[in-house]
């Protein structure tokens, strides 16, 4: 039973901005190891949706289980120390600090998990700032760097945490395609050990990363399949991906 | 340590020494103000902890040190508690009104924070007008001469004496600024600093925001109800002109001239404008013109302060 | 005495407060609505009314109405200037970024004070009002001046409103509250536009001084409380809202009227801004507009 249970799912959620209705009765889930990506047109609700999932903003009704706790009732800060990391759409570093210590914090917050982590916080910042290839940027000023490198540098704060589910909220908007490449590898590489939720516009990138797509649509979970299902979907078509 | 860091002990350390000897060579005049700026950096040092280093730009930070003031002076006065309870009470005053003002005033952020802790203080300004029976209002309590002794084992200071005055100053002077030197470099001071920078951004790192700014309120809190304690007990006099607007501006101002977010701008700050009003009251009875002036032009041309120039100038390393 | 003639007499006097209130606390909203900040020197530029206005009046001699108009027409634009050069020599040079703006007001504050100070004295004198008549009512005679400040402090708001719904300037005004870049995209003098606002704010608070100078004396630390209490109404009326004001200067006019005739004074303050601070706490958006960021 254990093995089936998965990592994050979704019961009926809901949040309503006046009368609109931004995500309307999701049902999700989510099984650990899994590259995961939601798709769908703008105003899907898709940013939304994970907001609602990591706790930035209210739900209206509905219920977000993690490895099988109801944490609907949880502040963000909590669903971070649970195991969930954020990264944001716009990017959101402290530009007046260090590469170091933007990755400092994450790194030296004690959870439970980190107690076993190996190595000083300060070692725990600097590998993973390697991780992304940021290494060699550790003492620059996090506001100096280009505008690719300041994506990294919030990916790498969600590494620091090490966090079970990593969230990526449009990673790759912006990148050059040089970077986007580079980008696919780096999550390979964290997909071997946290599980991904990736909201991505960039097909090319959805397509080489995904296990499984969700597609969003007005609020709702519209279809969900592998690449090739989803891609043969008509009604994901029609919506979304040409017509 | 990194070579930045020991150097920050070199200098910290050759200002305490400094101070300290300067009570051997300083004229009478000059080692008592000195005794006063040092008490008041403490009320900044304090004030720099919510505003320079966590972004918290508080208007009543006058409560606290008041809380200090009259929790030391109105036990002394009233109860005829000595010096050492009196100064513990103080302290907890501070911590006390701390803990529930930034308990309510945490709720809002930026301007709304300002007008709100401003408001707070008021209010207690207006309640040790209203309680004048205690605390007589502007006139205010002298504390008796012979309330005034430190009890220590084996030994008794009487905290009149200037010389002794002085070094009492210092003492808790250099202990605050021990710790604050150690707490910024903690990850808690850390913490503080990267939620000034960006609060949502921490947030979503896993930490507790208003925890943490609850935290830096109650310690910024205590720290100015200490200089106020002191300034009870070392200059004798509790009135209810401490707990005026005025001295809710006077730390921002001290704060904002000697540097904020750095750990020798308080006191830069304080020596600067005690002396600055000093020349200036030569000159002209109208020592709030000389504050007025100096908060425009700290504002407008200088906006770092004197200690966050030079670190951004010259001295990188400067903590 | 019965409870009645009080009970009138607290109301006649809140009416007052509100009315000149109301005049002080739109100056600030204005400001704050249009340049989204808060003006902390805003009682100075009051005070500054009042103390102008004794000297004014004291220059002509005759029947006293004439001081007091020369008062009321010239006191208000002297202020306004000297908010105008203020804004232009230092708020605008900080991009009214609000923090700073704050700072920089308080030192205003202190400024304005000192030289009221020095070159006025710590003394307080009125200023004669300009007719001298009581109107007998039920139970006491009340002065008629008095009852004229509310009349007046009416035109004025109505006037203000007319300005800022019905002419070019109230235009511009608007337009740039709404939308700062779009204004300066249309070309719109937003700088200007910011510091004839501002003057604006400063000339109200100083007009609703010169009203109430010949029943309360100038004096160079009376604007402490109606900075307090225009921060109060502009609170409780929610800031930017021009309804909510007004609202909010009758309410806390008229209650500070009856509590302070039936309670200690610095209790009845107390209690108010404990309130106040409360509101703004748990409601930020005030009890009727929008919140204040």
């Amino acid at each position: 039973m254990a093995a089936m249970m998965p990592l994050l799912s979704t019961k009926g959620l809901s949040c309503a901005f006046g009368g609109l209705r931004a995500v309307d009765g999701v049902d999700f889930a989510l099984p650990c190891g899994e590259i995961r990506a939601i798709i769908g047109p703008n105003g899907a609700g898709k940013t939304t949706f994970v907001n609602l999932v990591c706790g930035r903003i209210p739900a209206s009704s509905g219920k977000v289980f993690f490895e099988g706790r109801d944490i609907s009732r949880l502040p963000a800060h909590q669903r971070v120390r649970a195991g969930i990391a954020y990264t944001f759409q716009i990017t959101s570093i402290f530009p007046g600090l260090t590469v170091l210590d933007n990755v400092a914090p994450a790194a030296q917050r004690p959870s439970a998990r980190q107690v076993a982590a190996s190595g000083s916080s300060r070692e725990r910042a600097l590998h993973a700032l390697e991780e992304v290839g940021l290494g060699q940027y550790a003492h620059q000023q996090a506001g100096h760097l280009s505008y690719g490198h300041q994506r990294l540098l919030e990916v790498a704060m969600g590494l620091a945490l090490r966090p079970r589910l990593l969230i990526l909220d449009e990673p790759t908007q912006g990148l050059s395609d040089g970077e986007i490449e580079n980008f696919i590898a780096l999550v390979r590489e964290i997909g071997r050990k946290a599980t991904v939720l990736l909201i991505e516009h960039n097909m090319d990138v959805v397509m080489a990363l995904s296990d499984r797509i969700t597609v969003m649509e007005r609020g709702r979970v519209l279809a969900e399949g592998n690449p090739e299902e989803i891609r043969a979907d008509q009604a994901v078509q029609r919506a979304y991906l040409g017509a | 340590m990194t070579r930045a860091g020991a150097r920050n002990l070199l200098l910290h350390g050759a200002v305490l020494v400094l101070l300290f000897a300067l009570n051997f060579v300083l004229p009478e005049y000059h080692r008592g103000i000195l005794s006063r700026v040092m008490v008041l950096a403490v009320f900044a040092m304090g004030y720099n902890l919510a505003f320079g280093y966590t972004g918290l730009l508080s208007l009543g930070h006058a409560m606290f040190f008041a809380a200090g003031l009259y929790g030391a002076g109105l036990t002394i006065y009233h109860l005829g508690w000595s010096v050492w309870p009196a100064f513990g009470a103080g302290l907890l005053a501070g911590g006390v009104v701390a803990a529930a003002i930034g308990f309510l005033a945490l709720r809002t952020t930026g301007v709304a924070f300002m007008i709100v802790t401003l408001m707070f203080a008021q209010v207690f300004y207006l309640g040790t007008l209203y309680f004048t029976t205690y605390t007589r209002g502007e006139e205010g309590l002298i504390l008796p001469q012979a309330s005034r002794k430190l009890e220590l084992p084996g030994a008794e200071l009487i905290l009149t004496d200037p010389a002794v005055r002085y070094m009492t100053a210092l003492t808790l002077f250099a202990a605050v600024l021990v710790g604050i030197f150690l707490l910024v470099r903690s990850s808690f001071g850390r913490a503080l600093v990267a939620i000034r920078e960006n609060e949502e951004r921490m947030r979503m790192l896993g930490y507790d925001v208003f925890a943490n700014k609850l935290l830096a309120m109650i310690v910024s809190g205590v720290i100015c109800a200490a200089a106020g304690a002191a300034y009870a007990v070392l200059f004798g006099y509790v009135g209810s002109g401490f707990a005026a607007i005025q001295y809710s501006i006077l730390p921002l101002l001290w704060v904002l001239l000697g540097g904020a977010a750095t750990t020798l701008g308080p006191l830069i700050g304080t020596l600067f404008m005690f002396y600055v009003i000093d020349i200036a009251s030569g000159l002209t009875r109208a020592h709030l013109l000389v504050v007025g002036i100096a908060l425009i032009l700290v504002v407008l041309y200088f906006p770092k302060g004197i200690a966050g120039t030079i670190r951004e100038r010259w001295l990188r390393w400067l903590q | 005495m019965a409870f009645g003639p009080y009970f009138l007499l607290a109301t006649l006097e809140g009416l007052v407060t509100a009315a000149v209130l109301a005049l002080t606390a739109l100056g600030l909203s204005l400001v704050f609505g249009v340049m989204r900040v808060v003006n902390v020197a805003h009682g100075e530029f009051y005070m500054l009314g009042a103390v102008l206005a004794w000297w004014l009046a004291s220059l002509v001699s005759g029947h006293p109405a004439i001081g007091f108009l020369l008062a009321l027409i010239v006191s208000p634009l002297l202020v306004a200037a000297v908010a105008f050069l203020a804004e232009r020599l230092v708020l605008s040079r900080l991009k009214y970024e609000p923090e700073a703006t704050i700072v920089a007001t308080i030192g205003l504050l202190y400024i304005i004070q000192q030289l009221a100070l020095t070159f006025y004295g710590p003394e307080a004198r009125p200023v004669r009002a300009p007719f001298d008549m009581r109107i007998a009512l039920p139970w006491f005679g009340y002065s008629a001046y008095k009852l004229s400040v509310i009349g007046m402090a009416v035109l004025l708001m109505l006037a203000t409103w007319i300005l800022l719904t019905r002419t070019k300037i109230g235009l511009l005004m608007r337009a740039t509250q709404s939308d700062r870049e779009t204004a300066l995209a249309f070309g719109i003098p937003v700088g200007r536009v910011y510091a004839g606002v501002f003057a604006l704010g400063a000339g109200l608070a100083a007009v609703a001084a010169v009203l109430i100078v010949p029943t309360q004396q100038a004096h160079y630390l009376m604007g402490l409380d109606p900075l307090l209490l225009s921060f109060i109404v502009v609170i409780i009326g929610g800031l930017g809202s021009l309804r909510g004001t007004l609202v909010a200067a009758l309410l806390i006019g008229l209650s500070d009227g009856i509590i302070s005739m039936f309670f200690s004074p610095t209790l009845a303050k107390m209690l108010a801004t404990l309130l106040v601070a409360l509101v703004l706490v748990f409601r930020p958006q005030g009890l009727f507009g929008t919140a204040m960021r």
